[in-house]
């Protein structure tokens, strides 16, 4: 099998996987970094989701070929000791339930403030509209994206 | 235990203290052996010993606390609400309280179950209970050291004071508390004087949560452990006949191919590797039963309910004489699809089978039914299987039904070697434990402006609406009414889905109640507290909600939505429901924007007694409103010859951001016992979005998902509110 040099959370790391392993499991099952979670594998639900260098990217779709010196982000680089301030609004508001979708919904969240780091409510509901919350956690994940904002501002 | 007898509710039988090797104590206590006054405990309490507890609390000799809490954990909040309640009683600040997950496993463990909201309203007393039992042993303790006497004594915050104003703290006094007496009578507090309970206390995994760490079965790693992808018949019905793993075998990374019941399970290395492999296994099916589609289900279920095959669940008076005697006559049919649970973990297992041990790691709902059947399955001792829960990525009711342990087990024992198994979204979707499609028809006889007569009639496939759901409103209310069930016996498998029955009951009763104000011309709040003026004073123990806190919902809904007033283009539509102990109403507020209907509101007002932790209690009201509001708006799931419609969530709609209202929520503040949150708040919310899309274009959707069965094409107005 061949191997990939990936950049992950500031670190180098070799792995050996076949070359259309999603980025996912490399991260999972390869990398011991299982905060990035699965829940559909095609693009919809946004559990996965990863930034590579910056952007909001599904961790499911991506393949570790395609991903070259693109560096990755996970929720475990987003920073490890929870200080980031959208970890920091998601613990304020207390947003997870079962907590599950929470790593991606945080991801989605970071990247789409760094782009925009004073939006209205209606972008972010935009923003968010692609991650599913099974447990419906919406108006605390909606509260907490502005109350990131506020910190970031 | 063999020698056991019924003993009456005492405080001794649930609780031990002991010393620990390390220094401080340990309480055991048994949540639910205290909960019943008919609870079985051994007669020789000298017998107990910790296999007889299903949870425990620590205190360190340096004072620390930590609270093992028992049940398991699926998103509804009890890691953190159970601790509080023993933290509040034991009288510590919460921040020195470190809350861990039981160490799980059957022969420690039993009755562990998430199922029907019942946590906190089973578990109140027992916690209570060993919160102030700790606590008085501790006083005892300090007292004793004093020379005082212990009712001289107080106690805040983990330091116990006396009338000279010398203080001790917990740890100070814990070795000396582990040798008392557990105390016959303890003092509870008073409600009003609570810290902790009522207060808003963040999820205890939040840390975690936050950081990405491992915490759910789908995190869990072994040494030496293979993924396990399983191909499941296609279609319900299906036996397989043959397979061929040929080009399975040829893909590097694959361990083992392994046949087992009905299925066959592909082993690698990686769950991605497990995954391509079974993509690539050919497997001959045939049908063993008849392949069954939705349509068929259709006919099947109205026939049932033209007919008159029917078990009576409740009759009052004469329901058929009052339609005889009816002016007139309201009736209708309302229909639901089946549907997935879709936890957003999917299902997975770990198991770990040898000659000598069965370990069982993972989400289970139900872990000691769950352990039990792994052992029947395999012809093993309950002794030899132990089981630990992993926090959950969702239940929903799924996590109840334990046929992904079962496989994981059966696995392991063929492949001889750790496994897990990991389910596809599409293995999830598609080998479900569905929500059965059922149909309600209801009736009512109207006499002289008056509902006379209400008849109830249950068309469902497998299963019927169980024990005392025909004993809700309007049960006592009306009095010729009736309840008739009916079934169909299919090979799709269904089961318990977030407030089985009344999620889809409550929609069709309150839907009905919604249409017979109009025809009686009368307000909807109106119609529901003159009903249950009829329920006041009942005698009949058998009726389950209370009229009076009906009411109470009711009024704190109509007043904190502005029913009524609400403003030009914004409709409301009203509902009210019991289930799960809790009393629920809820007001949606829709508008029509291009065309559809949009939710952007649901006030939710909700009596639950005392509200253990505010912030917890407020998300699961919200998350149970918006979930009902999504599958009442958008989700559907049918069969066609046996093969499910969807599999993913690119056919399969789950509520987003953008479809989500904002859901406020209003506690009915008391002092009484506390009742369970994680389903009572999805039921009504079907009826209250069809009520106000009824206010809003004149359409009665009685099928759901409403957006596939309106007619949007006559919604023409575009109010945006
Ligand atoms: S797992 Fe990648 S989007 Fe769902
Ligand atoms: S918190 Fe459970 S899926 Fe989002």
């Amino acid at each position: 099998m061949p191997t990939y040099n990936l950049k992950v959370n500031g670190e180098s790391h070799t792995v050996d996987v076949a070359e259309d392993t999603p980025i996912l499991w490399v991260l999972r099952d390869h990398l011991n970094l299982v905060g990035t979670k699965f829940g559909c594998g095609i693009g919809q639900c946004g559990a996965c989701t990863i930034h590579l260098d910056g952007d909001a990217t599904r961790g499911c779709l991506l393949q570790v070929s395609q991903v070259g010196d693109q560096s990755i982000t996970t929720i475990e680089g987003l920073s490890e000791d929870g200080s980031h301030p959208v970890q920091q609004a998601w613990k304020e508001i207390d947003v997870p339930q079962c907590g599950y979708c929470q790593a991606g919904q945080m991801m989605t969240a970071s990247s789409f403030l760094s782009k925009n780091p004073s939006p209205t409510n209606e972008e972010i509901r935009q923003a968010m509209h692609g991650n599913i919350c099974r447990c419906a956690s919406y108006n605390r994940i909606e509260k907490a994206v502005a109350t990131a904002a506020d910190k970031l501002s | 235990m063999e020698n056991t007898s019924s003993l009456s509710f005492s405080r001794r039988s649930f609780l031990k203290t002991s010393t620990l090797a390390g220094g401080g104590m340990l309480i055991g206590f048994n949540l639910f052996n205290s909960c019943s006054p008919e609870a079985k405990v051994p007669v020789d309490l000298a017998d107990l010993n910790y296999n007889d507890f299903n949870a425990f609390i620590k205190i360190a000799d340096n004072g620390a606390v930590t609270i093992f809490s028992p049940n398991p954990e699926i998103g509804q909040g009890v890691k953190t609400a159970m601790p509080m309640i023993i933290a509040e009683e034991l009288d510590v600040a919460w921040e020195n309280v470190l809350v861990a997950q039981g160490v799980l496993d059957t022969k420690n463990y039993t009755r562990q179950v998430a199922g029907g909201s019942q946590s906190i309203r089973q578990g109140w007393d027992a916690l209570r209970q060993t919160g102030a039992t700790a606590r008085q042993m501790l006083v005892n303790a300090a007292a004793a050291k004093w020379g005082v006497d212990p009712s001289e004594c107080t106690t805040e915050e983990g330091v116990i004071k006396n009338a000279n104003g010398e203080t001790l703290g917990y740890g100070e006094v814990v070795k000396e508390a582990a040798l008392l007496e557990v105390p016959e009578n303890v003092t509870l507090k008073e409600p009003g004087d609570f810290k902790i309970i009522g207060g808003d206390i963040t999820n205890v995994d939040i840390d975690k949560i936050v950081t990405g760490k491992p915490l759910y079965g789908m995190d869990f790693k072994r040494e030496g452990m293979v993924y396990a992808s399983v191909l499941r018949p296609p279609a319900f019905g299906n036996k397989l006949v043959d397979f061929d793993d040929s080009a399975v075998k040829a893909i590097p990374g694959i361990i083992d191919v392994v046949r087992f019941d009905n299925k066959i399970a592909v082993l690698a290395g990686s769950t991605w590797e497990a995954m391509r492999g079974k993509k690539a296994l050919k497997a001959k099916w045939e049908e063993e039963t008849k392949a069954e589609s939705t349509e068929d289900h259709d006919r099947i279920l109205t026939g049932l309910l033209d007919g008159n095959k029917f078990e009576t669940m409740r009759a009052d008076g004469n329901v058929k004489k009052a339609f005889r005697e009816a002016d007139q006559v309201l009736e209708r049919t309302y229909e639901s699809p089946f549907l997935p649970h879709n936890c957003m973990e999917p299902m997975n297992f770990f198991a770990h089978v040898t000659t000598n041990k069965i370990e069982l790691i993972g989400p289970i709902q139900t872990p000691a039914g769950t352990a039990n059947r792994v052992a029947r399955k395999l012809g093993r001792n309950i002794e030899e299987v132990t089981l630990e829960m992993t926090r959950m990525g969702g239940g929903f009711g799924r996590r109840l039904y334990g046929d992904f342990v079962l496989e994981a087990a059966e696995i392991s024992h063929l492949a001889k070697k750790p496994v897990k198994v990991v389910y596809s979204r599409e293995d999830d979707m598609s080998a479900g434990i569905y929500r059965p499609a059922i149909k309600y028809r209801i009736s009512a006889a109207i006499k002289d402006g008056e509902i006379t007569g209400y008849h109830l009639k249950e068309a469902a496939i497998n299963s019927n609406m169980y024990g005392l759901i025909p004993n809700f409103f309007p049960a006592g209310a009306i009095s010729n009414y009736q309840v008739d069930v009916a079934k169909y016996d299919s090979n799709i498998t269904i089961g318990a889905w977030r407030a089985p029955y009344t999620n889809f009951l409550a929609f069709s009763e309150q839907s009905f109640f919604d249409e017979l104000a109009d025809v009686l011309k009368k307000d909807r709040v109106q119609l529901r507290l003159d009903l249950l003026q009829n329920v006041k004073g009942t005698t009949d123990d058998r009726i389950q909600y209370s009229p009076e806190r009906m009411e109470g919902v009711i009024k704190l809904a109509a007043e904190k939505s502005g029913w009524g007033k609400q403003s030009d283009g914004v409709y409301q539509g009203f509902s009210a429901y019991y289930c799960h102990n809790t009393h629920v109403s809820e007001v949606a507020d829709v508008v029509i924007e291009r065309g559809r209907p949009v939710v952007k509101k649901i006030t939710c007002a909700v009596d639950c007694g005392i509200v253990i932790n505010k912030l917890g209690a407020i998300n699961q009201i919200q998350g149970g409103a918006i979930d009902g509001v999504g599958h009442a708006m958008f989700s559907n799931f049918s069969f066609k010859d046996g093969v499910p419609s969807a599999n993913n969530f690119q056919n399969y709609r789950l509520i987003r951001m953008m479809e989500t209202p904002k859901v406020e929520v209003h506690f009915i503040e008391n002092e009484l016992s506390p009742t369970g949150l994680g389903e009572p708040a999805l039921p009504p919310a079907g009826a209250a979005v069809a009520n106000a899309i009824f206010a809003a274009t004149g359409q009665r959707v009685v099928k759901q998902p409403f957006i596939e069965n309106m007619d949007l094409k006559t919604v023409k107005k575009e109010v945006i509110g």
